[in-house]
């Protein structure tokens, strides 16, 4: 092994950019005569646009253009979908065009409505104020729970019951059966509330046309500019590839949010080319709040059949999940295919059906959102073994291993869909047990006391699903392509080596882990491997990065055309040695004739794949060293782990602190522990603000955005949060060749529901058996409010 | 941000003429809520009057038994005063809690009682310690100079200059922040002082008030069990998504029992 490579905690490459503020974001780039995009957006939820009158605004200094429908209707397609599920009944869901600017009705504060283009920012902003539309308002609905109620708004004609789709997974009658023999049923209500993503860097876009050639280039802060280039160019504006390149260069986070392709991209590159000029739009922050997609949403009611000895029987989930005013890029799946088939968590539950209404409702749309899916799973399931646990007087660790898929029943087959790999639950949760001090918690608990506090511990034990995906499954789930990885790498004469990857990093730090998986699989220090990604011109066509995918099928794409790369090296070094390519090795970096010291350096065959000696068989072996693969992977990647969360509650204010946080995660072959750490801690902040603090509220009557800045948007901050300790407890994944599973959103998956089942036990002595999140300070004051007289009367 | 005029006057008598000669001009001092209001479009004054060339507007000194602090004296300044930290120790842990190190290093004691926003500490103080507010016209006593949600005692074109703080025996401000903002969801200064007990309370409701029960209660004896069983009336509080009214009346209540606690440490 290289001493750079698979394992070492190598400083991020990317880093000394990123800090030292010599990043190239899109709003770094300018254009020589660009133009500034304006959005005009509803500031209603729901309403006719009776007229729009553009002349105002267009008879204001600088302004080159502003555009409505009228304008874009039959020149820009509707926004895609790239993922259409399928209901109970094996009809389609329902799919109501999305126009890129509104057409005849608004269905969400901040629809846009019409886009101003002029020769400054300022002087947009100063003609959007100048554009007068006219609305009749319409009542609006907000709420999942209510969207569903006969006599609730409608927001689209043939929608009745803003119903997109009623889908289930899952055999019904077999749980009924499991439920008709349980000994005990525990029942939870919950609500998964709505956050907003927030990624630092807000969405922005730059598209440029070259009326010469035709050709269009767009700067967009995308997860997967390949993906945005098919559905923009090819679906929305019918620009074929070969004319259309899309450029993602540094993108300060996405969190899924920049994994959906936006009307304001297609909005952008079409004005480009009508203008012939350069257009440029930034989301202020206030706009990221009322148009980036945003996540979870949902109401939930669940319940548990077990045995009498705890063990679990059967699970039965029937979810609301609000999908927002129109159907994202991949909004309908999030709720359905990566939430359901998540529900058997770590454990053997023969029997499992789960039901879910996707509805539409006047919010913004909601979409992937880290985790996506799967922490909103893990969330009712191990929200309810807890309150099964204490139904049954059960011990919280104890009903867990009780229902353990153990060690040597992987491979595991779930009663829905998923075909689990390795695992190792009991020994995960020993670890975090161990490194939490689970056992000596009362001793905490009773300092805590001391004090005036409440203290709380939960647990979690989960594993999810990611590295999307095997694109056979993933097109038997309605996804509208496949979900492979590309894979480019250029060994260049010298012997250093370019990288060319589908993947894209907005925080993941590829540039550094896949340099150090090929220097690995080469031989060669990862200082001299340059990784390059975001740039459709330069990678070839890969479906991007979300879902903890990059290193599971993208490092198996690499893997892949490293082998090939080998393949051609032993080749060449078969020529130049004399030998029969059978008999050479490729080790340390070296290719040898096996068993004697005749060999030659990775550097000598790369000079020599360029400049052939005479002894280079031309005739039957090319020229070059470059190698392309394409990766599917057979199956999803099932990262797992136990989580432990202590926190401690003010009685007397309702504020909880979380004081303690420890996450023990199987990711499989760890490439970069550093990284790994990084990516948990993150991940696991994620989820902690959506269990304390974030909450994406909506006025129910008005259908305006509370919480639509960081004075009402509370993100959790670093003074809020103790020392995370984190460690992995790996098995390796059977379903790709270098082993890993996956680490970027375990964090988020497994966090808010170990904080909230701490969070309940720590007020398990006034009665409290569930509370929903964020556990806000006045939650918190509230439940005890209610639970006090109660617990006084007992 | 819309267009406008700037001035930089370099004197009070200089900037008092401005005000008079333009219709619609606004004050910049720390411009932490100005210059946000301006950015987002929602001001747009045919002028903007820094403050910023006016002299000896910042100074903190000890007058007697009272402090007296310049109107500009940024909340930085206050906070690291040597004196205010002699003297009134609550009121430089307040100056050193409101936002984050660049608002305290922006932001002034006349542009945030001037603003009298419902969430700010500064007028919990100046009420709490019942402090005097000087301006180019007159001298105005704090129980009269804030009178509503952004609203003051203030006529048009009359300027702070600076707050005098009569020195108490003892006085602790407490706040309870806005998980979202940090802003006060409830702020309460107590003080004992030579003319009495005050508290009061910000954040609470649309303007910084006087806790009157707590005060008759804790002139009996300045402890926190004097506040046991306090209850507050929650009519005329603020509601909003991060706490209703009973809530914050709640607050009231265990923020100054803190207080009262923190100032007997």
């Amino acid at each position: 092994m290289t001493q750079d490579g698979i394992g070492a905690p190598l400083r991020r490459k990317e880093d000394r950019r990123f800090l030292t503020g010599r990043g190239r974001y899109v709003h770094d780039i300018v254009r020589p005569g660009q133009l500034y995009a304006v959005f005009l957006r509803s500031p209603h939820a729901h309403a006719e646009i009776l007229g729009i009158d553009t002349r105002p605004a267009l008879a204001g200094t600088g302004v080159v253009a502003v555009y409505t429908a009228a304008d874009t209707a039959g020149k820009i397609n509707g926004v895609p979908c790239a993922w259409g599920i399928a209901g109970k009944d094996g009809k389609p869901m329902k799919e109501p065009p999305h126009p890129p600017l509104a057409l005849g009705k608004v269905r969400h504060v901040g629809d846009p409505v019409a886009m101003v283009v002029a020769e400054s920012l300022a002087a947009a902003r100063n003609a959007a104020e100048l554009v007068q539309v006219s609305y009749k308002v319409l009542p609006a609905v907000t709420g999942v729970a209510d969207a569903v109620k006969p006599g609730a708004p409608q927001l689209y004609d043939d929608v009745p019951g803003n119903l997109c789709c009623d889908w289930a997974v899952g055999d019904k009658a077999k749980t009924d059966a499991a439920f008709a023999k349980a000994h005990h049923v525990a029942r939870l209500d919950l609500v998964n509330n709505r956050l907003v993503p927030n990624a630092m860097e807000s969405r922005a876009a730059l598209a440029e046309y070259e009326p010469a050639t035709g050709d269009y280039t767009l700067y967009t802060s995308t997860q997967l500019p390949h993906v945005a280039r098919v559905l923009l160019g090819v679906l929305m504006l019918g620009i074929p590839e070969r004319k259309f390149r899309v450029v993602a260069p540094d993108v300060g986070g996405g969190f899924g949010s920049k994994q959906v392709v936006y009307a304001e991209e297609a909005l952008v590159t079409w004005a480009a080319g009508q203008l012939e000029r350069p257009v440029k739009w930034v989301a202020e922050r206030s706009e990221a709040f009322l148009s980036d997609a945003q996540g979870r949403d949902h109401v939930t009611h669940a319940e548990l059949a077990l045995d009498k000895d705890g063990k679990f029987l059967g699970l039965r989930v029937a979810t609301l999940a609000n999908i927002g005013g129109y159907v994202s890029t991949f909004g309908p799946n999030i709720p359905t295919n990566l939430y359901g088939p998540l529900l058997a968590g770590a454990y053997t539950t023969p029997a499992i059906y789960c039901e879910v209404k996707v509805v539409f409702s006047n919010t913004v749309p909601t979409d992937a959102y880290r985790g996506a899916g799967r922490p909103e799973a893990t969330y009712v399931l191990e929200r309810i073994v807890d309150v099964a646990a204490r139904d049954l007087g059960l011990d919280r660790v104890d009903i867990r291993r009780r229902n353990f898929i153990a060690k040597d029943a992987y491979p595991y087959q779930t009663p829905v869909m998923l075909q689990y790999d390795t695992g190792d639950h009991a020994a995960t949760l020993a670890r975090a047990l161990d490194l939490s001090g689970w056992s000596g918690f009362a001793a905490r608990r009773a300092g805590a006391a001391s004090r005036g506090k409440l203290r709380g511990i939960g647990i979690v034990t989960y594993i999810e699903a990611c590295g999307l995906a095997p694109s056979r499954i993933a097109q038997q789930l309605g996804a509208r392509g496949g979900l492979f990885e590309s894979a480019n790498i250029r060994v260049n004469p010298s012997g250093d080596v370019s990288v060319f990857t589908g993947a894209h990093s907005h925080g993941q730090g590829h540039e550094t882990v896949f340099a150090q998986l090929v220097g690995e699989l080469l031989g060669v220090p990862s200082a001299n491997v340059e990784v390059v990604h975001g740039d459709t011109a330069r990678s070839p066509f890969g479906l991007g990065t979300y879902g903890s995918r990059s290193a599971a099928v993208g490092g198996a794409a690499l893997f892949k055309a490293a082998g090939k790369i080998i393949d051609k090296g032993k080749k060449i070094a078969a020529a130049l040695l004399e030998a029969s390519e059978q008999d050479i090795e490729f080790k340390n970096g070296a290719f040898m004739v096996a068993g004697t010291d005749r060999a030659k350096s990775f550097v000598e065959i790369a000079g020599a794949a360029y400049t052939p000696p005479p002894s280079y068989p031309l005739e039957t072996l090319e020229p070059g060293l470059e190698e392309t693969a394409f990766y599917d992977p057979v199956n999803f990647t099932y990262p797992g782990g136990c989580h432990v969360a202590e926190v401690e509650i003010d009685p007397e204010t309702g504020v909880t602190t979380l004081v303690a946080y420890t996450a023990v995660d199987d990711v499989g072959t760890v490439l970069n522990p550093m990284i790994v750490e990084g990516q948990v801690h993150g991940g696991v902040v994620q989820g902690v603000g959506q269990a304390l603090c974030e909450d994406c509220v909506y006025d129910p009557e008005s259908g305006q955005l509370l919480s639509g800045s960081f004075m009402d948007y509370c993100m959790p901050r670093a003074d809020d949060l103790p020392v995370i300790v984190s460690a992995t407890e790996s098995t390796v994944s059977a379903h790709n060749p270098i082993g890993v599973k996956g680490c970027g959103e375990t964090g988020t998956i497994a966090s808010p529901a170990t904080v909230m089942n701490a969070v309940v036990d720590a007020l398990a002595a006034y009665g409290i058996s569930h509370v929903d999140m964020p556990a806000s300070p006045q939650r918190i004051w509230r439940a005890i409010q209610a639970a006090a007289p109660r617990a006084a009367a007992e | 941000m819309y267009s406008f005029a700037y001035h930089c006057p370099a004197s009070l008598a200089d900037a008092k003429a401005l005000l008079g000669r333009i219709e619609e001009a606004r004050l910049l001092a720390g411009g932490q809520t100005l210059i946000p209001t301006l950015k987002q479009r929602l001001a747009s004054p045919d002028a903007v009057i820094d403050l910023k060339g006016i002299g000896g507007l910042a100074a903190i000194e000890r007058r007697g038994d009272a402090l007296a602090i310049g109107a500009l004296a940024k909340h930085a300044a206050v906070a690291a005063s040597p004196v205010v930290r002699q003297a009134i120790p609550a009121l430089a842990g307040l100056a050193d809690g409101i936002g984050d190190p660049q608002v305290r290093n922006r932001g002034t004691l006349g542009g945030s009682i001037v603003n009298n926003d419902p969430a700010a500490d500064y007028p919990a103080a100046v009420l709490g310690l019942g402090a005097t507010v000087h301006t180019s016209e007159r001298a105005i006593p704090a129980d009269g100079f804030f009178t509503g949600l952004f609203e003051t005692d203030l006529e048009p074109g009359e300027i702070v200059t600076s707050v005098s703080f009569p020195i108490p025996h003892r006085a602790a401000y407490v706040k309870f922040p806005n998980p979202a903002s940090r802003y006060a969801m409830v702020g309460v200064f107590v003080a004992e002082t030579s003319s009495g007990i005050r508290v009061a309370v910000t954040g609470a409701g649309p303007c910084v008030f006087r806790l009157a029960a707590a005060e008759q209660a804790l002139a009996r004896s300045f402890a926190p069990a004097s506040l046991d069983g306090l209850r507050v009336d929650s009519q005329g509080l603020s509601s909003d998504i991060h706490a209703g009214a009973a809530y914050r009346a709640h607050l009231v209540a265990v923020m100054a029992r803190r207080a009262v606690l923190q100032a007997l440490g």
